[in-house]
């Protein structure tokens, strides 16, 4: 274990998050079972009042999950010379079989929550609370993945030991390496460009016709979606490579680092954001129509649409200026 | 147009220490009129004010408004109508605020900021541009003859002036009924009759208000159109016009 | 849009003056708080710092240094094996090396005596560094007496104060001529100290190294990243220690805050019936209080970071000194280079407004879910 101060903030923010979500849980799963919204009782009303607190919890946990997925690869980048053979974090969180998994479970948490936070969101607006039992239904889903992070990410540092040879990013994001990375990086990356170009386009031709006609808000979801996927796949084939200008380099963290501006948070930032905007659609579409939602889904639906749209619209901004100024060219 | 149709309210239901303060109570309250309510100390008046207030629930009957223009609630029926008795805190709230304006038995007054951020403390959750807030607060304050205190803290008021800083904070957000609770207990019979000409004052304006007062001096003045009496939870008579 | 900002900004406005009223409360939190920020940002703010200061002394190291081992323990190399290494494929250059320890019983410090060749001072004659300079009140021409080991003393003049970038790097530094220093120490012409060794692809330092304990199994060779890592972990894991002592700091803070926030007074309980009663929502109160905390939160955390920075940068964190630098008592004043970056800011923020902000939520809902009707009761 390294006890480095960031570690510990990070294991403390985990068990707080966990402890935080474990106790909405509590509470979300007696609503569950317990909710009449007809009645005046003081049962019913205790609980009303109770879902101010889990809506503040689950706000504040998922506020610390998002900061916490940022510290987490930033440490992993800044302990990285603990490590031979890791340059950057992609070597730091390769030193035992935890590290990726965390990563992945994180940004996972992360989408949910923040599709979760706009299901509140849009709940809170109708008198009758009627999303109440699916938003709750949605929380035990997201729970045990908090918790399953938390843990794991204890179990990456405890297992953290200096002087581990690791293989960092050049050879884990290089083409010719099997697995998961490998294959990401040998996505050729002309034909990457076009998809890319190809579903950033597709998301706003969607999402306009979804603004102006109200029809194809599934076809929207599923498109931005695809987009935010694309984009993950397109940053290690193809997007990377111009901000290194480097035509083998594929690490997908080490334009976080100082040396690249730290252009890199902003390209996530952009990315995620917009992701769970579009996600966040799609997950409104079933209640669009149900009584009181009627009034309150479609405008909020049209405002995340929006938002969307602008932070894919940054991203490719980002992207293609760094193309267009990058000496590299690729074939 | 508030219309209560059989409504019980009771505390701590099913428990030993259960209580029941209104048991059974119709009403109708029609609008731009002054309705007290009259009746010994735990005849259940307050309750009443509290549920027509939105600020309690009915364990049962209904509640109706009629023509309050409520944003964010469809009306039913056609005629602008909204039963109250089922929404959540939230929408209560709302309601209240943009709907009725209070006068306290005791002022309810905050202590330590001034009279000014007294009169404008109902305004600051409906996100209206301080601007606008304090010059309507200070026009309110004009009117009842104490903008000279505006910028005092609250500590310092008489129990006159305090009973008008109350009126003005009630009428802040231009509610369209005004419910106040034992207005004149803390008043001299001087500044009780100076409170029903304001009172009159607000019903020339088209207010609907509803006072609760065991006062003769609120409940026998002539600007009272209908007195309901009260005991033990239900209504004498049911709501007579003198 | 602009309706939510304006209530953000009115309520912002009545939770300051509400904190403002109760002054007393408040200021014993805040006061709290910021020495619970001041104590672990300086411990942040040092440990960081010290790495720096580890990784400059090592700037100038060459990227191995080859030792000899005797039964275990470190010994004079033979200058001899200097050849045969420089003769294996991929040393660009080897390069013995002369220095020691040198314990001055009156000023009570260890000074590190190095033998320098280029430009070299002349035989007897001395640089010195400004952590000497300062111990042993000597300046440029004056006598610096050197007790040898044949118990001969030796008069050294001092040439010249070293300036210097960092003082960790050259405070505790006499730069002498190679001869005075084999006279002093009594070093044979035919032994060094250590083998400094450059090597022209770094890439191929480990497996450099392999060969060379290969070739002579009584050396030791240590390389200039093992040695970088080896002082990160440690700091780090001093760092981290001296948190986790803290740790207790903070979680006392944290039920002092949690009881604070719980312990309503009957007046705050009132203010907020009343708030309630004239159209303020549970989650308007919840607001408020959000919004209470976050100033205190954020003064306080900005107040501790600056105390800590100052206290760690000028004033040398004369608080810690001892449990985190631990190395040697051997400089009385040193000033490290003032330097914080966001991401300890980050990390500060995570140890310390997080729990705080959590800690504080549910004593916060209790006090907005104060029933609306209760301000008609009093």
């Amino acid at each position: 274990m390294i006890l480095h101060p960031a570690v510990l903030a990070l294991i403390v923010a985990s068990a707080l998050t966990g402890f935080m979500v474990l106790y909405a849980c509590w509470y979300g799963a007696r609503i569950l079972l317990q909710w009449e919204i007809r009645s005046g009782s003081e049962r019913q009303l205790g609980l009303e009042r109770r879902t101010y607190l889990i809506s503040t919890l689950l706000c504040f946990a998922f506020a610390v999950q998002i900061l916490s997925l940022f510290l987490y690869v930033y440490t992993a980048d800044r302990l990285h010379g603990l490590f031979s053979g890791a340059m950057c974090a992609a070597g730091t969180l390769n030193v035992n079989r935890y590290g990726y998994p965390v990563l992945v479970l994180k940004a996972v948490t992360f989408l949910l929550a923040g599709v979760w936070l706009i299901v509140n969101h849009a709940d809170t607006r109708g008198y009758d609370y009627p999303l109440i039992r699916i938003k709750y239904a949605l929380l035990l889903l997201i729970a045990p993945l908090v918790l399953t992070d938390g843990i794991l990410e204890y179990r990456y540092f405890a297992g953290l030991r200096a002087d581990v040879i690791t293989s960092c990013c050049g050879s884990l994001f290089s083409r010719d390496r099997a697995g998961v990375a490998g294959d990401l990086a040998a996505l050729p990356s002309g034909p990457m460009e076009w998809l890319f170009f190809a579903g950033m386009i597709a998301t706003a031709a969607c999402g306009i016709r979804f603004n102006r006609t109200g029809s194809g808000g599934y076809l929207f979801s599923v498109v931005g979606t695809l987009a935010f996927f694309i984009a993950v796949a397109s940053l290690i084939s193809f997007i990377c490579l111009y901000y290194y200008d480097l035509p083998t380099h594929h690490c997908p963290f080490c334009i976080l680092q100082k040396e690249y501006g730290s252009i890199g948070y902003a390209l996530y930032a952009t990315l995620f954001g917009g992701g769970v905007a579009g996600m966040g659609t799609g997950a409104l579409m079933p209640f669009r129509n149900r009584g009181t939602m009627a009034a309150v889904i479609p405008p909020l639906q049209r405002r995340l649409v929006v938002a969307t749209l602008v932070f894919y619209l940054l991203f490719t901004l980002m992207v293609c200026c760094r193309m267009l100024l990058s000496p590299l060219r690729l074939g | 147009m508030i219309e209560l149709l059989r409504v019980t309210k009771s505390f701590h239901p099913g428990k030993s220490n259960q209580f029941t303060a209104l048991q059974d109570v119709s009403l109708t309250v029609e609008p731009a009129r002054v309705t007290a309510l009259k009746g010994p100390s735990g005849s259940g008046k307050t309750t009443l004010l509290t549920l027509i207030g939105c600020m309690a629930r009915p364990t049962s009957g209904r509640i109706l408004l009629r023509g309050a223009g409520i944003r964010g609630i469809p009306a039913g029926a056609g005629n602008g109508e909204v039963e109250i008795t089922g929404l959540p805190e939230r929408f209560l709230t709302g309601i209240r605020r943009e709907t009725f304006g209070f006068i306290f038995q005791h002022f309810n007054l905050v202590k330590g900021i001034t009279v000014l951020e007294n009169v404008m403390l109902p305004a600051y959750p409906t996100g209206e541009r301080c601007g606008a807030v304090s010059q309507r607060a200070m026009e309110l304050l004009a009117l009842f003859n104490v903008a000279r205190h505006a910028a005092s803290r609250v500590d310092r008021l008489s129990g006159g002036e305090a009973q008008r800083v109350a009126i003005a904070r009630s009428l802040i957000n231009r509610p369209s009924i005004i419910v106040a609770d034992e207005p004149t207990a803390h008043l001299d019979t001087r500044l009780s009759r100076e409170f029903m000409q304001i009172v009159r004052s607000l019903k020339a304006e088209g207010k609907t208000i509803l006072v609760a007062s065991h006062d003769p001096i609120v409940y026998d003045s002539p600007f009272v159109d209908s007195v309901v009496e009260m005991r033990d939870g239900r209504i004498l008579g049911g709501g007579a016009t003198p | 849009m602009n309706r939510t900002v304006e209530r953000h900004r009115n309520i912002l406005d009545f939770a300051l003056s509400s904190l403002l009223r109760r002054k007393g409360k408040n200021l014993s939190l805040w006061v709290v708080y910021t020495i619970v920020v001041f104590l672990i940002a300086a411990i942040v703010f040092y440990t960081h710092a010290l790495k720096r200061e580890a990784a400059l002394v090592l700037q100038g190291a060459p990227d191995m240094v080859v030792q000899k081992m005797v039964a275990g323990r470190q010994d004079l190399v033979p200058v001899a094996y200097a050849g045969k290494i420089a003769a294996l494929r991929g040393v660009s250059s080897v390069r013995p090396r002369c220095w020691g320890y040198y314990f001055d019983p009156i000023s009570g410090a260890n000074y590190t005596l190095v033998a320098s060749e280029s430009p070299s001072p002349a035989p007897g004659a001395v640089d010195i560094g400004s952590g000497v300079a300062r111990v042993l009140r000597v300046g440029r021409g004056d006598l610096l007496p050197i007790r040898s080991s044949s118990g001969a003393p030796m008069l050294l003049t001092v040439r010249k104060v070293l300036p210097c970038v960092s003082e960790l790097v050259a405070a505790d530094l006499i730069v002498m001529s190679e001869g005075d220093l084999r006279d002093l120490f009594r070093i044979p012409r035919d032994l060094a100290t250590d083998l400094a060794v450059t090597v022209a692809n770094s890439d191929e330092l480990a497996t450099l190294a392999v060969k060379i304990s290969q070739r002579f199994p009584d050396s030791r060779p240590i390389l200039k990243s093992e040695i970088l890592r080896t002082y990160d972990s440690i700091f780090d894991w001093r760092g981290g220690m001296m948190v986790v002592v803290l740790a207790v700091a903070v979680l006392s803070f944290v039920i002092f805050a949690w009881d604070k926030a719980t312990g309503l007074s009957a007046e705050e309980r009132k203010e907020i019936g009343i708030l309630k009663s004239v159209g303020w929502e549970t989650g308007d109160v919840l607001l408020l209080k959000f919004w209470e905390g976050a100033v205190i939160s954020l003064s306080a955390f900005l107040c501790g970071v600056v105390l800590a920075y100052f206290q760690v940068f000028f004033l040398s964190a004369s608080l810690f000194e001892p449990a985190l630098k631990g190395w040697a008592v051997l400089y009385p004043r040193f000033r490290l280079v003032p330097e914080v970056d966001p991401y300890q800011l980050v990390v500060l923020f995570f140890l310390t407004v997080v729990p705080y902000t959590i800690a504080t939520i549910v004593p916060s809902w209790r006090a907005a879910t104060v029933d609306p009707d209760a301000a008609m009761r009093s």
